[in-house]
């Protein structure tokens, strides 16, 4: 089981060019066999994947299953996964049957659609195994192609705005990253992430422009990583991308989009930021807290006058992404732990709902809340089993949010209390716009002639949203499941950025 | 001339005599019957000649008296030169004979630019510099007024000779000045006046002269107004002739000149070479944001693409040269690919090249809108495509040079730029309905487009002995 990592990144892709390559025609049997293709290869990733978290050794918080070989430019394909990157991997994996089950509805180009999302997996995976910077970068910009094409081809109306916002917004941010790490390797000479760990960038402070910048380098390449990962968070001012393209792309893509490449982000932090840039991260701390704060509490009030269902989600999703950039930059085992809980239970709850909003689409083909009303007649299972994903996505004790919101704020408690206390705030807030949502599209008389045919979930949809229900309680019943995992990687990153500020404070 | 001479220049040599016999030969046939045969005779010239220069020869040698040397620097770009000549030509037989275009002359004079390309890249003199590039130059001006019966066509061919004229005075003035000042025209003897780092004043002038002369060959701001109109106005064929070899031949001349003449005095053209960078980067990418027509389009991407290129050459080094020599290999290699695209886009027999003909090309013919995105994508730079590759490799070099902030205005320049590459993926992919183009596509241009796109991303895996070639070639160019 030596290449486990490589297997799991690869066989998506390997499915997916077979696929494309053999599969012909138009027909309904194609059609069929695409998708029950798609659906057998990631179910069979995921089951790969558990391999991982058995032989994922929970004491150590060293990079495990590491592979290296040498690759073009001088630079190594070598990949590895340690206590924070191995749970997003089997997120993926998990979700990926899940996706593919929302998307077995579309009927237009259903060969390439199940191929997009294939290579999507494969390169999502790439994401958080990679350990050459490049090799990163590769798999992180990538993974734009797929979203660029699922949300312009099998998007709605205003697709092409949206893609286009999507791919221009994050493809700008990723090429000041890779001016960063390109400076960075001709500081260094490697782009081994394990390597330019241990690298103490300089400190000293630098003149540009006339402006002198404290914590010199390493402030000029966090800010440089902050652009790219604020971008992709998305953080409060340039979140703006993500509402049109929520909005437009197709429910399958919206749960990726929300689920994983938002957490892209948050792991970018964790994986560059903190260790490789303590001081610049500890120097630009109380501006991004800050700025989180902002995104909480603007955000959720915008969340609330919002009258399209997937677009008040998806600025409840910039809200809840708050609460994880918050935890990181608290740069404490409470905060850092909170974060990355948030990060894996928002992956869960946000495709939740996202899903939910697409089996009432499918149904009435809107998403306007106005439409809708009193469906709970209707609609009981169904009413049941959103009301039981609000409660999640407003952190519910004994949901999973709880969990990741609440120790997110008690770690900014301890860095800044008034950032702790600003942050709480938006959780009252999320119950307000999550309730009202509720009250208005289930609750009520149902008096829309168009809603009285509607028909519960079927077991299609029930197959995809039970395994949700399950992981959001085992979770938030038994955090363990995570923080166990989560917690020694966590330790140590805590241990070396506080040595590293005490040494770039002493030298201040 | 000694027997050593003679074997050194032989590749040149066979080719010139070659396209004289050509020539001969066709006019003794008369008309243009036999211009099918000796277009694909030519191109296995070039090609046999391409597998020669590049598997034969080691080493550096000099001919007649250090006008004229044969490095693995030079062999690298006649190896690229030839074979993309000889692509370009066999993926323009098909358009060039349905459109009664295909006269014998057209394999000849590109047989002749070839030689002109492989002279100058082995130039060792300004004198050899200026016959190589005059040879190129009078051949290019003549193929891009090939359609005589097109004002279009014309007009660029007259356009690009009257610029091209004005180009090659700058490039003699310059090389006069520097004449005078440093009293030799070789470049062992001028680089041995401008040792340590002093530069007389008029051989900084003769300098800046003869790069805005050779800027104007690779199209570079502000040299670069004849582009558009060259590339829209000529035959395609002809268009894809120039975004291909001469590019590729110009763009090492200028390595040449920079590093054998002026290797002592990295610095000032540094900023020379780090302003025209920027300047077409950002001119490449703005202007072509507007752009309704591909081969406009092209014109402007190769803009931008030049600026890439000469990123590398700023940082001084071997590596920086390694860097450009790739760059330009995987440019050369993508435009093969692109135009072998372009010349198939037909609609009811009559070539097209407005962007709306591709609405909805995905639908119709989706390995071949694969295999366009695959490339477009490659030309924006975007990972995994093994255009990233080029572009990480001269933004490496133009950073260790020093040059900071050009890399990263460079990297802005690229994200304009992928905008109007996406555009093609939006009118391929994302489009409602609309007319169809031909679904013909000769056997030639299907191959090279998808030997250009498989090309394209396998190079993400393993680069087939590119690095270690141009490595070698910038060894040789760079003591």
């Amino acid at each position: 089981m030596e290449n486990l990592l490589s297997i799991i990144t690869f066989v998506p892709l390997v499915a997916a060019t077979i696929l494309a390559l053999v599969q012909h025609g138009q027909s309904e049997a194609a059609d069929r066999n695409a998708r029950w293709f798609a659906l057998i290869t990631t179910i069979v990733t995921f089951l790969i994947s558990l391999f991982l978290l058995v032989g994922f050794d929970r004491t150590n918080p060293d990079f495990q299953f590491v592979e290296e070989y040498h690759w073009i430019l001088g630079m190594k394909y070598k990949v590895g996964v340690d206590g924070i990157s191995v749970l997003f991997v089997v997120l993926i994996t998990f979700l990926m049957p899940i996706t593919v089950g929302a998307a077995w509805i579309e009927n237009r180009r259903v060969k390439e659609y199940m191929v997009t999302f294939l290579i999507l997996e494969g390169l999502m995976i790439g994401v958080f195994t990679a350990l050459d910077m490049v090799l990163f970068y590769l798999f992180f910009e990538a993974s734009l192609i797929p979203m660029f094409l699922v949300i312009g081809i099998w998007g709605g109306r205003q697709r092409i705005y949206a893609t286009f916002k999507f791919f221009l917004y994050t493809f700008f941010g990723s090429v000041v990253m890779l001016v960063a790490m390109i400076a960075m390797f001709v500081q260094t000479g490697t782009t081994d992430i394990t390597e330019l760990m241990q690298y103490t960038f300089p400190t000293e402070t630098m003149t540009v422009l006339g402006i002198s910048i404290p914590g010199g380098m390493q402030t000029l390449l966090f800010l440089a990583f902050f652009v790219s990962f604020a971008v992709k968070v998305p953080m409060w001012p340039v979140h703006t991308w993500l509402p049109d393209a929520h909005v437009q792309a197709p429910t399958a893509g919206s749960v990726d989009l929300a689920a994983i490449l938002l957490k892209m982000g948050g792991y970018g932090f964790l994986r560059f930021s903190l260790p490789m840039f303590p001081a610049g991260a500890s120097i630009m701390a109380d501006f991004i807290m800050t700025l989180s704060v902002i995104a909480i509490i603007w955000t959720s009030l915008v969340a609330l006058m919002q009258t399209d269902m997937k677009r008040l989600i998806a600025y409840s999703s910039v809200a809840h992404m708050g609460f994880v950039t918050i935890g990181i930059f608290a740069v404490n085992q409470q905060g850092i732990d909170g974060a990355m809980f948030q990060m894996l239970s928002h992956g869960v709850v946000s495709s939740a709902l996202f899903l939910s909003v697409g089996v009432l689409y499918e149904r009435l083909h809107t998403r306007e809340i106005a439409a809708y009303g009193g469906i709970m007649k209707r609609m009981p299972a169904y009413a049941m089993i959103f009301m039981f994903f609000t409660m999640a996505n407003i952190g519910l004790p004994g949901t999973s949010g709880f969990i990741g919101e609440f120790l997110a704020i008690t770690g900014a408690f301890q860095a800044h209390s008034t950032i702790g206390f600003f942050a709480a705030t938006g959780v009252i807030l999320s119950a307000a716009y999550g309730l009202w949502l509720y009250r208005r599209i289930f609750m009520g008389p149902l008096v829309k002639e168009s809603l009285k045919g509607l028909k519960d979930l079927d077991l299609r949809e029930k197959l995809m949203l039970i395994p949700l229900v399950v992981l959001i309680v085992a979770l938030g019943v038994y955090p363990p499941f995570i923080t166990d995992i989560v917690g020694p990687t966590v330790v140590r990153l805590v241990q070396n950025y506080d040595a590293a500020i005490a040494v770039f404070t002493a030298g201040q | 001339m000694t027997s050593a001479d003679f074997s050194t220049v032989l590749p040149e040599f066979l080719l010139a005599v070659y396209a004289m016999a050509a020539l001969l030969y066709g006019v003794w046939a008369g008309k243009d019957k036999t211009a099918v045969t000796l277009l694909w005779v030519t191109v296995g010239v070039m090609l046999l000649l391409g597998l020669w220069v590049g598997a034969g020869g080691s080493g550096s040698r000099t001919a007649f008296g250090g006008l004229f040397i044969d490095d693995a620097y030079a062999r690298f770009t006649k190896v690229l030169a030839l074979f993309s000549a000889a692509a370009v030509m066999a993926m323009s037989a098909d358009y060039m004979q349905r459109r009664n275009l295909l006269r014998f002359e057209f394999p000849v004079l590109v047989a002749l630019a070839v030689v002109g390309m492989m002279m100058m890249v082995s130039a060792g003199d300004l004198m050899s510099l200026y016959l190589g590039l005059e040879l190129m130059s009078l051949s290019l001006y003549i193929v891009a007024a090939l359609r005589r019966d097109s004002a279009r066509s014309s007009e660029a061919g007259l356009k690009y000779f009257v610029l091209g004229s004005l180009s090659s005075g700058l490039l003699l003035y310059g090389a006069s000045l520097t004449y005078g000042f440093a009293g030799t025209t070789s470049f062992a003897g001028i680089i041995t006046v401008v040792q340590d780092g002093h530069l007389p004043l008029g051989v900084l002038f003769g300098m800046v002269f003869m790069i805005s002369g050779l800027a104007f060959k690779v199209s570079a701001v502000p040299f670069h107004m004849w582009t558009p109109d060259v590339y829209e106005g000529s035959p395609t064929p002809v268009t894809a002739f120039f975004a291909t070899a001469p590019k590729a031949a110009a763009m090492a001349l200028i390595g040449r000149l920079l590093f054998d003449a002026f290797g002592q005095v990295t610095g000032d053209w540094g900023q020379v070479i780090a302003l025209i960078a920027l300047a077409s980067m950002f001119l490449g990418a703005i202007a072509g944001v507007v752009q309704t027509d591909i081969k406009r389009l092209m014109a402007y991407s190769s803009i931008t693409h030049m600026g890439f290129a000469l990123l590398g050459l700023l940082a001084g080094t071997a590596a920086g040269v390694e860097a450009t020599l790739i760059y330009m290999t995987i440019y050369v290699a993508t435009n093969v690919g692109v135009f072998a695209f372009i010349l198939s886009m037909e609609r009811d027999g009559q070539p097209v090249t407005n962007l709306t003909a591709l609405n909805q090309y995905a639908q119709a013919q989706p390995v071949r809108a694969w295999a366009v995105l695959v490339l477009f994508f490659s030309l924006a730079g975007v990972p995994p495509m093994v255009g990233f590759f080029g572009k990480l490799t001269v933004i490496r070099a133009a950073l260790s040079g020093g040059y900071v902030w050009v890399a990263a205005l460079g990297i802005l320049a690229s994200v304009i730029a992928a905008y109007y590459y996406l555009r093609i993926v939006y009118y391929m992919y994302f489009s409602e309905e609309a007319e169809t183009l031909d679904s013909r596509m000769p056997l030639v241009q299907f191959g090279l487009l998808m030997l250009a796109a498989v090309l394209t991303l396998a190079g993400a895996i393993n680069l087939f002995g590119l690095e270690g070639a141009a490595a070698s070639a910038a060894a040789s160019l760079v003591q």
